[in-house]
């Protein structure tokens, strides 16, 4: 009996810190979703489901949900590509192996603003680097950040540049933990790389691609200092985000009681697509390998 | 009696020098230990702050990063810490997160701040929870040299509630090297049948922003451009459209509202007068340097102010860059009021007003300020700091360095002499840049910023609309008539009454009824 309660008193300060880090800023914000707290009216007043009706209205916010979707497919699938390749390089035995490793994980290391900042200065139209090389090989320079199409592309450049390698040290993580004796059996066979590669290594890593991929999707869709240093959301709204949208409603607007409205939506949102993708990779990846 | 006589004058030599060299280095003893020319006696002056004795207390200041306003605040809240005894703490937060950093505590009743530096357009949401600058400090000296603009700039119903550290308005940047070339004015001539001159209006700046982009005409071996704006949508653009608009839009003989109709409250920003500023400035992209349409106020600076372009508009930093004693360009600048427009749209008729003259609409845009929170327990020691910081000794020493961001306020700032002998100014630079911005003090026909509360969600929309425009995703009357259906929605949120009522202080600072 005893022994019970002191269980119960352990569990505490980890319950405690539970509900002050994640469960009460959660129903917090679930409260102030349906409160008109503005810049003019600080007050947790009740106003129904009005801001929820004004979110469904709201097409700015269903547009940086459509953006957030294409560049979240968009850089999760090249990340995945260009990580998969990248471990499976350096997964060989090839010199300096240890070097690339580390080379290849700094981008992840750095901080995003800063590194928004720097590919900021380099996508400079006029005094960056990138369109001065591109004019030195007699190429078109590119409207980097002033175009609706290329400033989308530049966002996902930089994504891309930053989270690949997070992608990739997993994927080597699980490359370098798979058993010898399927290789041997493929070997055997006569299976030549790219049959070893997609009968083999491929269905072994799904499990681990799926993790991945759902990693990334999360991380991926939170996207906004890279949004908020490279192009303020523009040119228009063309690369506008939901968590930028957000930002702006909130803390720049200070409509406290919309924003949140529009972040639980998004939050179960969010939910309900991470669930379909995750069966969905789970059936299509783990289907296969069966 | 000889010997005696040698020794006087010895003695008289030797003080003229040591009184002469004392003189040179130094004015007095507070200009030995701090970076003033000399202290000026006053209220707020080194020697009358010294006499204060702040032991023991504790002063809390929200300001901007380092350096802009960042850099001031510091340096003088650690000589008042010197001076009074007091302690001062200084919390450095970037510009983006200033409104929130202030108006959480504001609004969740916490004096968590006793002195803000923030944004002068932000008095309609903060002047509930601001404490009037007390009679004493309004009648300082230094106070009556502060210009009409930026006394209205601070006040709120009749009351002070401001503290001018600063003043900012928006005007025309040209390198006078260019529009004052014998040559390249033939050659202006010869191609366009013009003659090339400082535009008069925003029509005339696009003929000259054209003819002058895409070629190098300093002959600097880099290509040149035609204009460094503001276009950023959340990089303070929401201003630049403004000075676009205001010549269009706001009649000298229409009273009653540039943004809004005061009577019906309805939105303005989707009138005629307003499309055709927003139709310039989708123009303007034509004759921006390579992604110009996404420039912010940084790379609008770094642009004009290397060199890049023959003109630009905002406030003073380009042209503080530009004369940067190592800028290449320094003292190839000129000043001069917003450009104008020759036709008017007039609201009560309904029609173009034309005028021979350009009507110019200049831009009291606003800056940096500061004031004291009405919950402070510290507000004499807060008003003292404030007063410390802007005195007459203070305010020269920083309007000579650049990047602290303090721009002329007061009468005594707009003397040439001073540009001249202290920074180094050629004459006919400092003589233009003076005139331009004193010239606003005179005005008639000012437009200020829309002072009312949840001006950040009318600027953001405003923005936000434009930008749609820029990036041709509307045409700019779509744009605007979609900006107008937001702030509709706006003002009803916010109620039309409390709107109103802010908006009718901007009305009757425009219409000049204060």
């Amino acid at each position: 009996m005893l022994e019970s309660r002191y269980k119960y008193l352990f569990l505490l300060p980890g319950l405690f810190t539970l509900l002050a880090i994640i469960i009460f800023p959660l129903v917090f914000t679930f409260r102030l979703s349906f409160s008109s707290w503005d810049v003019v009216a600080p007050a947790l007043d009740f106003i129904g489901f009005d801001n929820y009706v004004r979110v469904f209205h709201d097409m700015r916010f269903w547009e940086s949900l459509a953006t957030l979707g294409t560049v979240v497919l968009s850089v999760v699938s090249i990340e995945y590509i260009i990580g998969f390749g990248l471990a499976l390089t350096l997964w060989q035995d090839i010199e300096k192996s240890r070097f690339f490793r580390v080379l290849f994980i700094i981008p992840m290391m750095s901080t995003p603003v800063i590194i928004s900042v720097v590919w900021r200065t380099m996508f400079h139209e006029s005094l960056g680097p990138i369109n001065d090389l591109l004019a030195m090989l007699n190429l078109p320079t590119v409207p980097w950040l002033s175009k609706p199409t290329s400033a989308l592309i530049a966002v996902m450049i930089v994504d891309v540049w930053q989270w690949t390698s997070f992608v990739f040290i997993l994927l080597l993580a699980g490359l370098l933990s798979l058993p010898h004796e399927p290789y041997e059996a493929a070997a055997m066979d006569g299976a030549n790389h790219f049959q070893t590669f997609w009968h083999v290594t491929f269905p072994m890593m799904a499990p681990i691609s799926i993790g991945i991929l759902i990693i990334r999707i999360i991380e991926a869709s939170k996207i906004m200092e890279t949004v908020y240093v490279l192009t303020s959301g523009g040119p228009g709204t063309s690369t506008e985000t939901s968590a930028y949208y957000i930002f702006i409603r909130s803390l720049r607007e200070f409509q406290i009681g919309y924003s949140s409205a529009m972040s639980i939506i998004y939050l179960l949102m969010m939910i309900v697509a991470l669930t379909l993708i995750a069966r969905g990779l789970t059936r299509v990846l783990v289907g296969k390998g069966g | 009696m000889e010997r005696t006589k040698m020794t006087k004058m010895v003695v008289t030599i030797a003080l003229a020098v040591g009184l002469t060299a004392g003189g040179v280095a130094r004015a007095d003893k507070w200009s030995e230990k701090y970076p003033i020319k000399k202290d000026i006696p006053g209220p707020a002056s080194y020697e009358a702050t010294s006499q204060k004795d702040y032991k023991g207390r504790t002063l809390n200041i929200l300001t901007h990063a380092i350096p802009v306003m960042g850099e001031p605040t510091a340096l003088h809240a650690k000589q008042f810490e010197e001076l009074t005894g007091a302690k001062v703490k200084v919390v450095h937060v970037p510009f983006g997160d200033l409104f929130q950093k202030a108006m959480i505590p504001f609004q969740t009743g916490q004096a968590a701040y006793d002195v803000m530096f923030y944004a002068s357009l932000w008095i309609g949401d903060f002047n509930a929870y601001l404490a009037p600058v007390p009679q004493k400090y309004v009648d300082m000296p230094q106070m009556q040299e502060v210009t009409r603009n930026y006394k209205d700039v601070a006040t709120w119903e009749g009351k002070m509630i401001q503290f001018p550290v600063d003043g900012d308005r928006h005007y025309l940047k040209y390198r006078s090297d260019v529009i004052n070339n014998p040559e390249l004015r033939a050659k202006y001539k010869e191609k366009t049948g013009k003659e090339l001159r400082v535009p008069q209006t925003w029509k005339e700046y696009d003929e000259i922003g054209r003819f002058f982009n895409d070629w190098d005409w300093d002959g600097d071996g880099e290509k040149n451009y035609g204009s460094a704006e503001v276009v950023a949508r959340d990089n303070l653009m929401f201003s630049a459209i403004i000075s676009r608009v205001a010549p269009y839009a706001k009649h000298p003989d229409v009273k009653g509202g540039f943004f809004f109709d005061l009577d019906t409250m309805e939105p303005l920003v989707n009138t005629p007068g307003w499309v055709e500023g927003v139709k310039d400035f989708v123009a303007a992209q034509d004759y921006m340097p390579p992604g110009g349409n996404n420039f912010g106020l940084g790379d609008e600076i770094f642009s004009f102010g290397g060199g890049q372009t023959l003109f630009s508009y905002s406030w003073d930093d380009a042209f503080v860059q530009a004369m940067e004693p190592k800028s290449r360009i320094r003292n190839l600048v000129g000043a001069a009021p917003l450009p104008g427009a020759h036709k008017v749209w007039n609201r009560k008729t309904g029609k173009w007003d034309n005028f021979d003259k350009p009507n110019y609409a200049p831009y009291i845009c606003w800056g940096w300020t500061s004031a004291v929170a009405k919950a402070s327990k510290n507000k004499d020691m807060a008003f003292d700091y404030l007063a410390f910081f802007a005195n007459q000794a203070n305010h020269p020493s920083d309007l000579l360095v650049g990047r602290f961001g303090v721009n002329p306020f007061r009468t005594t700032d707009f003397d040439p002499k001073f540009y001249i002998k202290e920074a180094g100014w050629a004459p006919d630079v400092a003589k233009t840049y003076c005139a331009t911005l004193s010239g606003m003090d005179k005005s008639r026909n000012r437009v200020f910023d829309l002072r009312v509360p949840g001006v950040n969600q009318y600027m953001s929309s405003l923005a936000t609309g434009v930008s749609k425009a820029l990036a041709k995703q509307l045409t700019p009357q779509k744009a605007m008539d979609e900006v107008a259906v937001e702030w509709k929605a706006i003002t009803k949120r916010l109620g039309v009454d409390r709107v109103r009522k802010a908006y009718a202080n901007v009305v009757a600072l425009e219409d000049n009824l204060k």
